[in-house]
């Protein structure tokens, strides 16, 4: 479908109808009646947004699977301890970002090539997902309603949206000195493409396994992490990725441990018609619709 | 911890009280040691809140810096309000809710129309508000970062499980933030009708604005060390 504006003939059209059949139901009902409605909808979205749409992700991808084959790369960089790297994809193509030693950690912000305005959101893809666990068949949304990447291979399932990166703070009472950062990383790599603090958002931190506990304390479950864990990322639509290879704050090794990561650029499968990333849930399926619309 | 007793400011000492009518935006200079209440009038009514450093605006509030430096996901007493560049903006220094939410970020009509359907992108939404006051500072859309909700209840369980559920916040719950820097603070009086963060029915809120940190407090009774 192409996007309201720019129309394919009748689609707005087809949306008034919509709206106007949902503001002519508001219309008979009292407050309170509307009120019960929505709870009625919220609560069914939550049960099947906790339930059944959890069940039916796909197990983690296993550290010897998904291999690339060699025609599909397109290229390939390692990203040494406490450095960054900014990668372009187009819609399609995929990311995969190799944790080799298992000591580190991967810190993300990016932004849609077409409007650099609109980037990823890590407080929507929590919560239209109802859930702050990554893993593989999830989705990372921006803050217009849209897929920015889909995590189509995943051996580890243990990513935080929630905590964020080292900074020159956390960083000097970590390891009592100053030292490379996640904040200066995202920064740097902002102002070369013309962006600047104002447009670095909240991150996502692969192979990053913050715990939470009942009080909302966080903690590090290291055994969570593994030699060869790795990630695929495929971009729904044109995107520019920072990757910040930085121990995340939490985790305890000091002076930090991180080694190397390898990040290959390459062409996915195009997805099909049950991909689980797609069809994981309502929201997530209209996500989708509104993002094809960009592109359609 | 010695017993506290909280000296309640009066509303007639505030240089600046307004109630904002539901749905609505709100914003006001808020000088180093002045203090914003923020009272839920009718209860279970959330608040989105962003703050700027008056300064720089490109200086803003951090949602993760703030979990980050507090160790734990939620807001309440005593949280510092950090900044992109890792300084104490405000602090939270009076609290009768006793649970805000920094995780969830503001709804939008673009993500009410994934969560709840096409029809839905047509409501008000606090990133309107957002963008319609922040406009009146020269910010725009890049500025809106992850911002706090006051009176939000957002519990994160240890498997992930992420779920906005009723609002504890009594009718006449505050909440104090004392500024440490010069800061823009931006208030959205959240509009949205599709889940229970304003119990499915926006309500409005009032503001006061004191000169000094409204929470004095006094020791009395024990004291230890």
């Amino acid at each position: 479908m192409a996007p309201i504006g720019r129309l394919v003939p009748g689609a707005d059209r087809i949306l008034l109808t919509d709206f106007q059949r949902y503001r002519a139901k508001m219309s008979t009902m009292t407050k309170q009646e509307i009120a019960e409605a929505n709870r009625r909808r919220y609560e069914g979205l939550r049960a099947a947004g906790q339930g059944t749409a959890p069940k039916a992700l796909p197990a983690a991808t296993v550290l010897d699977g998904a291999r690339i084959m060699p025609d599909a790369v397109i290229e390939s960089e390692t990203v040494p301890p406490g450095w960054y790297h900014t990668v372009r994809l187009r819609r399609g193509e995929a990311l995969r970002i190799v944790d080799a030693s298992g000591r580190s950690s991967v810190s993300m912000i990016g932004w849609c090539e077409m409007d650099m305005s609109e980037r990823l959101n890590c407080a929507d893809t929590a919560k239209i997902q109802w859930s702050a666990a990554l893993s593989k068949g999830r989705v990372i949304l921006t803050d217009m309603g849209r897929v920015f990447l889909s995590l189509i291979e995943d051996t580890s399932g243990a990513h935080d949206l929630l905590m964020g990166g080292s900074t020159p703070a956390s960083v000097l009472a970590a390891h009592g000195e100053p030292s490379r950062n996640t904040h200066d990383n995202f920064l740097a790599a902002a102002s070369k493409l013309g962006l600047g603090l104002r447009d670095i958002p909240p991150c996502v931190t692969f192979f990053a396994p913050v715990s939470l506990d009942a009080e909302g304390r966080f903690g590090w479950n290291g055994a969570r992490k593994k030699a060869g864990d790795f990630v695929d990322l495929r971009a729904e639509m044109d995107l520019v990725l920072v990757l910040s290879n930085c121990a995340h704050p939490l985790d305890p090794a000091r002076p930090a441990a991180n080694g190397p990561v390898t990040v290959v650029r390459h062409r996915a499968p195009r997805p099909a018609a049950d991909d689980p990333c797609r069809t994981m849930s309502p929201e997530i399926a209209r996500a989708f619709e509104f993002t094809d619309r960009l592109h359609a | 911890m010695p017993e506290q007793k909280v000296l309640a400011p009066d509303p007639a000492d505030a240089v600046h009280s307004h109630d904002v009518p539901a749905e609505r935006p709100w914003s006001r200079l808020l000088k180093r040691g002045q203090t914003l209440r923020i009272v839920d009038i009718e209860g279970q009514q959330a608040v989105d809140a962003l703050l700027y450093c008056a300064e720089n605006p490109a200086e803003r509030y951090s949602a993760q810096d703030t979990l980050r430096v507090q160790g734990s996901a939620y807001v309440g007493l005593g949280t510092r309000l950090i900044s992109n560049k890792g300084r104490v903006m405000a602090r939270i220094t009076a609290d009768s809710c006793g649970r805000h939410d920094t995780s969830a970020g503001c709804c939008s009509c673009e993500s009410n129309a994934v969560r709840f359907g096409a029809a839905t992108r047509y409501q008000h939404a606090c990133r309107e508000n957002f963008l319609l006051e922040l406009s009146r500072y020269g910010l725009g859309k890049r500025d809106i970062v992850a911002n706090l909700n006051f009176f939000m209840n957002v519990p994160i369980d240890p498997s992930g499980d992420f779920t906005v559920v009723d609002g504890i916040s009594a009718p006449g719950n505050h909440v104090d933030v004392t500024a440490e820097m010069d800061v823009i603070f931006v208030l959205s009086n959240c509009p949205q009708i599709n889940n229970p963060c304003n119990g499915f029915n926006p309500t409005p809120v009032r503001v006061h604005v004191w000169d000094l940190p409204a929470a004095v407090r006094v020791r009395c009774g024990p004291t230890s060390g």
